[in-house]
């Protein structure tokens, strides 16, 4: 029975990764960039929620409504102010190198006005969840609504991109920008509605996250932005439905290598596991080979 | 221009040449007819709660003792100064109370200050009694003690209060394995725990990477039927390990040190969740016994708030330095480093007993033994667990 137990809260960590895995597998598959700031627009979506919620005696679906809208704006914005004049860079580090100077300014500006004191989140979610076994096996709220809004995001990312214009100009884009332009997709348009998108699940993934695990400070977005990053190259970086296997995988191996390895080593099995897959598979476990063409 | 400059300089050189000899007035003012008792603290900055209360408790001590006659007669003089939580200015901070003639020092308040000032109180012998500086390194030196225990103490001293009060039967422990605080209260208490009347039925790390899930630590706990959760750790952490414990319906005794001390400042926490949370602190301003309800009174008076227990030890430093000075007879009139070298050795003869601790002795190391004393969390505020 508590084997159950530790799976189910490794589901509820790793259905956590997948959300944020899909924010940055979409920004990579379609802008080819890796935006190290999704973590930290995580952070910004929490400090969102958690401060209208104050300002409205505890609505949070407000709260969330406000972060999601803030959020894709803080995405769109630095896609244009930071990402954009880089793109043509002659070398790929400019933009990663900046993606880390914007995580650092976000952590940095939210040091500053809320300060490095922790603050305690009120769940959003406020279902008890349900027991079974007669209270033996308790699965919480947050862990159900969180499993079911990771796959929701993953059929709607899913139907977006394959069934919709806009969706198919990404797919475009993300084959070959010149083309794409000299096919008449606006490239820049598309890349800004990616990040519109990735920042808006960031802010979803705050939610749940602070959920789940009630402690906001500037750095809560780092860790899972990292772990979140190594799931979306687990799953194979760019592919969608990777992102969400490689986020379940990596919590539950967390999770369970906790439990029955050790405690404190449990994040250097997780990196441990991602090194092995790409020594075995290169490109993850749903990544497709790419063949360059000389 | 140039006359000008002659002027300035001759002022200058005379200022200099005065101080000098102000210098070496001070210097032989130590043949003066009081003890000059000097305390360093943050009284501005971050940690300015903490200094202050330092600085504060230490003077109600030094003014009782004085209104009774003083220490053998002998009347004490006493200054604080500011370090702002920085080791630099603790240490110019204990310069310029050397100026002034101090012979004896209660300091610094916090660990970094008081190891950065004991390398001066090192050279020059002077007798240093730190209340409150509880890293293993503040005391590495013969001529200093501290009145708080050390971290790594903190463990022993939780494991003998929770037999001694048989708090529990089965112990859960979670700490932090990436802080050399709580791994080295962790290692303590599982050392002092063999042999006790209780048995620790999982102990359970967690890094400061990975301090967001503590599931897994807490369903061990409560699957090896733990009663009491011992926390050596931070309350910020405590914090989401009081929350993630309730969501899952676990409800042990929570144990914690003194880095649980400000649970109830967490912003938005619902400190219901920390109802019945004990944690090791030498001081409860609410106990009933005399020396507390008198020193809480004055401290009150004087100051308009509630004294902590930082304002407890540095008042308890105060009267252990009559006791030591009592025990070994120096006088004002000998050298610093002579009032050292004494006070040093008489600290481990005396028995000293105040409001963190009756009974206190003293190692040649610089360590106190004395009897832990514990809070609990109740209705939203600290009172005395006994």
């Amino acid at each position: 029975m508590s084997f159950l137990t530790y799976l189910i809260n490794g589901l509820s960590l790793g259905s956590i990764y997948a959300i944020i895995a899909l924010g940055y597998t979409m920004v990579y598959g379609i802008a080819k960039m890796l935006n190290f700031a999704h973590g930290d627009f995580i952070m910004v979506g929490c400090y969102i929620i958690f401060s209208v919620s104050a300002a409205l005696s505890g609505n949070s679906v407000v709260g969330i409504i406000v972060a999601i809208v803030l959020c894709t704006l803080l995405g769109v914005t630095t896609e244009f102010v930071a990402y954009r004049p880089l793109r043509g860079a002659a070398s790929p580090l400019a933009v990663l190198i900046t993606a880390i100077g914007v995580s650092y300014l976000l952590e940095n500006i939210a040091l500053l006005i809320y300060g490095a004191d922790i603050k305690s989140f009120s769940s959003v979610i406020k279902w008890e969840g349900v027991s079974f076994a007669g209270g033996q096996l308790k699965i919480q709220g947050v862990t159900i609504v969180t499993i079911l809004v990771s796959v929701v995001i993953l059929i709607a990312l899913q139907l977006f991109i394959n069934k919709t214009k806009q969706g198919q100009a990404m797919l475009a884009a993300s084959e070959d920008k010149g083309a794409a332009a000299l096919m008449g997709i606006n490239v820049n348009r598309t890349i800004a509605l990616t990040f519109a998108i990735g920042s808006a699940l960031a802010a979803v993934a705050g939610a749940l996250l602070c959920s789940a695990y009630p402690s906001l400070s500037p750095y809560t977005g780092a860790m899972p932005g990292i772990k979140a990053f190594v799931a979306a190259v687990l799953g194979g970086i760019g592919s969608i439905p990777g992102a969400m296997i490689g986020g379940l995988v990596l919590g539950i191996v967390e999770i369970l290598s906790k439990t029955y390895i050790s405690s404190q080593l449990s994040d250097a099995i997780v990196f441990g596991i991602l090194v092995v897959v790409l020594l075995v598979k290169p490109t993850g476990i749903l990544g497709k080979v790419v063949q360059e063409k000389v | 221009m140039k006359k000008f400059n002659k002027v300035v300089s001759a002022v200058m050189t005379s200022a200099l040449a005065l101080t000098m000899l102000a210098g070496c007035g001070s210097g032989a003012a130590s043949g003066s007819d009081t003890f000059k008792i000097g305390a360093i603290g943050p009284l501005t900055g971050a940690a300015a709660a903490y200094g202050n209360a330092v600085v504060n408790g230490a003077q109600i001590a030094v003014d009782e003792i004085n209104e009774a006659g003083g220490i053998n007669g002998v009347k004490i003089e006493y200054k604080g100064e500011d370090d702002e939580l920085n080791a630099e200015k603790s240490v110019n901070a204990y310069n310029t109370l050397k100026d002034w003639g101090m012979q004896i020092l209660v300091g610094s308040t916090t660990s970094a200050c008081s190891i950065a000032v004991s390398e001066n109180t090192k050279a020059d012998n002077m007798f240093q009694l730190t209340p409150s500086g509880s890293a293993e390194d503040c005391v590495k030196y013969d001529n200093v003690f501290r009145v708080c225990f050390s971290d790594p103490n903190q463990g022993i001293a939780s494991a003998q209060y929770i037999s001694d009060h048989n708090l529990a039967t089965k112990v859960g422990i979670i700490y932090d394995s990436s802080d050399v605080y709580s791994s080295g209260i962790y290692q303590k208490f599982a050392q002092e725990s063999e042999g006790k009347n209780y048995e620790i039925v999982s102990a359970e790390a967690y890094t400061q990477d990975n301090n967001t899930d503590f599931s897994v630590q807490l369903q061990k706990a409560k699957d090896a039927g733990a009663d009491l959760v011992f926390l050596p750790i931070y309350y910020s952490d405590a914090a989401l390990i009081l929350t993630q414990a309730n969501t899952m319906g676990y409800a042990p005794t929570f144990f914690g040190v003194d880095g649980m001390d400000g649970i109830l400042t967490v912003e938005n926490f619902d400190t219901s969740l920390a109802e019945g949370l004990m944690l090791l602190t030498p001081f409860a301003a609410d106990a009933t016994d005399d020396l507390t309800v008198n020193f809480v009174k004055k401290y009150n008076e004087k100051y308009g708030e509630t004294p902590n227990q930082f304002a407890a030890d540095a008042y308890d430093a105060v009267y252990i330095i009559k006791a030591a000075i009592e025990k070994s007879g120096v006088t004002p009139d000998m050298s610093v480093s002579d009032i050292g070298s004494k006070l040093s050795e008489a600290m481990t003869q005396i028995e000293a007993s105040g409001l963190t601790s009756s009974k206190m002795t003293w190692e040649a190391s610089g360590e106190p033994n004395k009897e832990p004393k514990a809070v609990v969390i109740k209705g939203g505020v600290y009172v005395s667990a006994e």
